[in-house]
């Protein structure tokens, strides 16, 4: 049935029917949003007058949040959404032939709404598909491996308007790709293990982590658990898996022991807003490994005394949502979740889904609890940090997906037998997400330490250039540098593994990413917002031929003011891809640099581009010559 | 005992719960700053008020000053980098001081030649930013908006009114209006509200009464932003 024609009464059903699932909660805007999109297409002024009339929060707010986040619409975007995935990864896959390929078949520009108001094709930053891309989203489901055969089958689909529960469920299979397991990937516990044993850790002698009064406000009196629980997180030097790699016992402990104010309650978040290009493991936990990694975060709840939990969901797994409920709700009749676990008196825990909705800048701590909050997702002024004053103010925990995971099997084993694997300062294992120019794409775990021509070998790259490490934010190293090691001591990773083979154009790698943060910053600084669209445009300067020496020393003026000036890590990096390529792959920036002094990046033949196109001309005369333009 | 912190090889004295500039701009030693305002709970967004703390740099306006803070401000470094925040904020949007009503009474302009910035230096960007002229009695001319929720800040918190909002993301943000319509017009802003009178720049401006002081008697004009905000904080 075709919605988009739905009349205001009809819009005013549904969005009482969301709102009232939602308890008529402002902070859950984002997600009441999302439903109110699935169900109409877009989020239609109509559906903005009833939602802030039940919501009781003006209409600037509802716009405000709307407009932040890529994946919702305020102008009608057609009953069928395509976004290709446009990582560095999808490029070398071949996505904009496809693309292209997908917009001829259906008569649609790259972009905008089909004239029939049927369908819109476009790009969207990395889908978290990059070991079995080309990828798209089409109404934010996954759909991959494309090929000139299917990207037809889809035009077909789409002109004979056959709804997405039609398609053939091989579009949306998504593969695992587990190549090589260590302790998380195989690991052997059933649901409730971690719990258990939890439960029954004795305090050890000389106690590191008690605080008494912090965790008799969560639980009842008489339990060792919590706090010999986070003697073992601590004993076990178990880091954050997001990228930072903050110590997680000292995270959990600080939130233990930050004082409650009256009403107030701790929270355990896990950000699972997966967005670093590249990067794909938390996909694969949340697929094979739900259970652990729910299990890590009701031990961390147990730990420091919290009685509600969020999985911040990125937009682009929405296809996960169904089969994360049924985990939740399976965990609750085993008594996993919910109010008195394992039938321990007064230890309460639950956990909600939350969804993104196309924001990278979310896998920010602060600007993720602003998101869960129904606000754009804006990092916060530090500090406070979230320990103390978190999700509504209050004491939250926030951890990776692979942290909570290693969390729960720490809770089982112990602390000494997770820090004696890896190396002193990184302990544990790590995911790498695998992708590129390799025979084998997919998820390696390794203990920590491994160097990078180890994973090289294992993953079957052959005549590889560079490796990009933790993503667009993360490191590009040359094969000269394959000896080092993934590990805080040397290579920190959130676990991205790109590579690139000797035919890969390492400009153009860098270019991707430079689009890439100038999409996803947030604009709220200065620095940013303004810095990240003059280093694409610089670096689309230099793609067209126009750069010279001196873009390189505006290259570096801008990565200095970005580090020092900008408001969080998405300014601080934003530069990283640029300058790690021009120091080590200089050829590629050089065979660009057709002047040796300033040039102007106003190109007068490219300035006719739209006069041509309105004119259908593109003979001759429609072209100035770039001679004569440079000498006019 | 009053507390101090060392400001520029200066001492600043402040009170507990005091952020840097605040304590600064107590004693008139001014920090240049678009975002920030006294009156309004800080943003910390613009990052002109950024100085260096024990030699890692931060936004003054939100944070407080401790007992002992070696705080660097006035220094060549720190000014060029404010010199570049404030060119990129006259290339994101379109300014031309020469025909606009705020000249010489506009913020950015002033923190501009408090800083030398002599040229827009990077490429302007010249968006596409329709002005509001729907309502009666004022004008919108988001040409000129740095995006320092000033208004957005007055309205909610001092007007009780949520007439403005940022929407949008990363350089496509921007500044709405509480209307259905998107029309100033259609909302219940007053001229007596104070979100009319916070805009640092001049995209939020009374109809029939321009030019009414003449160019050269206004604000800055008549002294630098260093001097005149020095003077109103002491």
């Amino acid at each position: 049935m075709a919605l988009t024609d739905l009349h205001a009464e009809a819009v005013a059903g549904i969005v009482d029917r969301v709102a009232q699932r939602y308890r008529r909660d402002p902070t859950c805007i984002v997600q009441i949003l999302r439903e109110i999109q699935e169900a109409c297409d877009w989020i239609s002024p109509a559906a903005i007058d009833r939602l802030q009339a039940v919501l009781g929060v003006p209409r600037t707010k509802i716009e405000g949040v709307a407009g932040f986040y890529s994946f919702f619409y305020t102008r009608p975007r057609g009953r069928y959404r395509i976004l290709f995935s446009d990582n560095i990864t999808d490029r070398m896959a071949g996505n904009l032939p496809l693309m292209e390929r997908l917009c001829g078949n259906l008569w649609v520009e790259p972009g905008k709404v089909s004239e029939d108001g049927l369908v819109s094709v476009d790009k969207t930053s990395c889908t978290g598909m990059c070991d079995q891309g080309p990828a798209l989203l089409v109404n934010n489901l996954a759909v991959t491996r494309l090929d000139a055969g299917r990207i037809d089958e889809i035009a077909d689909l789409v002109r004979n308007a056959v709804p997405l529960g039609e398609w053939p469920a091989a579009y949306f299979a998504v593969a695992d790709n587990v190549r090589r397991a260590d302790i998380l990937l195989g690991h052997t516990l059933q649901p409730g293990d971690a719990l258990r044993a939890a439960r029954d850790r004795a305090p050890s002698e000389g106690i590191a982590a008690s605080n008494m009064r912090s965790w008799r406000e969560g639980l009842p009196h008489g339990l060792g658990g919590p706090a010999a629980t986070l003697d073992e997180i601590k004993r076990a030097n178990l880091r954050g898996r997001g990228g930072a790699g903050f110590t997680t016992g000292l995270k959990w402990e600080a939130c233990r022991n930050a004082p409650l104010k009256p009403g107030q309650q701790r929270f355990v978040v896990c950000n699972a807003d997966e967005g670093e290009p590249g990067t794909f493991k938390d996909r694969v936990l949340l697929t094979a490994h739900a259970d652990l990694v729910f299990e890590g975060m009701t031990v961390a709840a147990y730990t420091i005394g919290a009685r509600r939990g969020f999985l911040y969901l990125r937009g682009e797994y929405r296809y996960l949502l169904d089969h994360l409920e049924c985990i939740l709700k399976r965990r609750r009749e085993q008594k996993l979740l919910g109010p008195d676990i394992l039938g321990i008196p007064g230890a309460d825990f639950d956990i909600e889904i939350h969804l993104g909705a196309g924001a990278y800048v979310c896998g920010e701590e602060s600007a993720l609890i602003e998101s869960l909050e129904g606000k754009r997702g804006t990092p916060r002024n530090r500090p406070p940090f979230p320990v103390t004053n978190g999700y509504l103010d209050q004491p939250t925990v926030v951890n990776n997906v692979e942290t909570f995971a290693a969390a729960a099997l720490i809770a089982v084993k112990g602390g000494d037998w997770y820090a004696a694997i890896g190396t002193r300062h990184s302990a544990g294992t790590k995911i790498l997400s695998v992708s590129g120019d390799c025979e084998r794409p997919g998820l390696y775990e390794y203990p920590f330490g491994v160097a990078v021509r180890q994973v090289l070998a294992d993953c079957g790259a052959g005549r590889t250039q560079a490796v990009q490490v933790s993503g667009p934010s993360g490191v590009c190293i040359g094969a000269d540098e394959f000896d080092r090691r993934i590990g805080f001591e040397d290579l920190p990773t959130a676990g991205a593994f790109m590579v690139f083979d000797d035919s890969r154009d390492m400009f153009e790698v860098a270019r991707n990413f430079v689009h890439f943060f100038q999409h996803e910053s947030c604009g709220f600084c200065t620095p940013c917002r303004v810095g990240t669209s003059l280093l694409k445009n610089l670096m689309d300067k230099l793609h067209n031929g126009h750069g010279s020496p001196y873009d390189f020393a505006e290259i570096e003026k801008l990565n200095q003011l970005l580090q020092s000036m900008s408001h969080c890590g998405l300014g601080h990096t934003a530069c990283n891809p640029v300058l790690d390529t021009i120091a080590k792959f200089r050829p590629a920036y050089e065979r660009r640099m057709e002047h040796n002094d300033f040039t102007p990046a106003f190109d007068l033949d490219r300035a006719l581009a739209a006069a041509r196109q309105m004119t259908g001309r593109d003979d001759a005369g429609a072209h100035i010559p770039a001679e004569f333009g440079e000498d006019a | 005992m009053t507390q101090t912190f060392t400001l520029d090889g200066k001492a600043i004295p402040f009170a507990d719960g005091q952020t840097i500039i605040q304590a600064a701009l107590a004693a008139g030693v001014f920090i240049p700053h678009l975002c920030y305002h006294p009156e309004f709970k800080p943003h910390g967004s613009c990052k002109l008020c950024t100085v260096k703390v024990n030699g890692r740099q931060t936004a003054s306006c939100t944070m407080r000053a401790a007992a002992g803070m070696q705080v660097e401000s006035n220094t060549e470094e720190i000014n060029a980098e404010r010199r570049a925040l404030t060119q990129m904020l006259f290339v994101e949007g379109n300014h031309f001081c020469p025909s606009c009503e705020k000249s010489g009474d506009c913020q950015l302009q002033a923190t501009a030649y408090h800083l030398g910035m002599m040229s827009p230096h990077f490429d302007h960007f010249f968006p596409n930013r329709p002005v509001d002229a729907s309502h009666p009695e004022l004008l919108l001319d988001f040409n000129r908006c740095i995006l320092c929720s000033l208004c957005v800040r007055a309205s909610r918190d001092v007007d009780g009114k949520n007439v403005f909002a940022l929407s949008g993301r990363g350089i496509k943000t921007h500044l709405i209006v509480n209307a259905k319509s998107g029309r100033l017009a259609d909302t219940d802003i007053a001229l007596g509200d104070k979100a009319v009178q916070v805009c640092p720049v001049g995209v939020i401006l009374r109809k029939r009464t321009g030019f009414a002081v003449p160019i050269g008697e206004r604000t800055y004009d008549k002294a630098p932003i260093a001097e005149t905000v020095a003077q109103e904080g002491t």
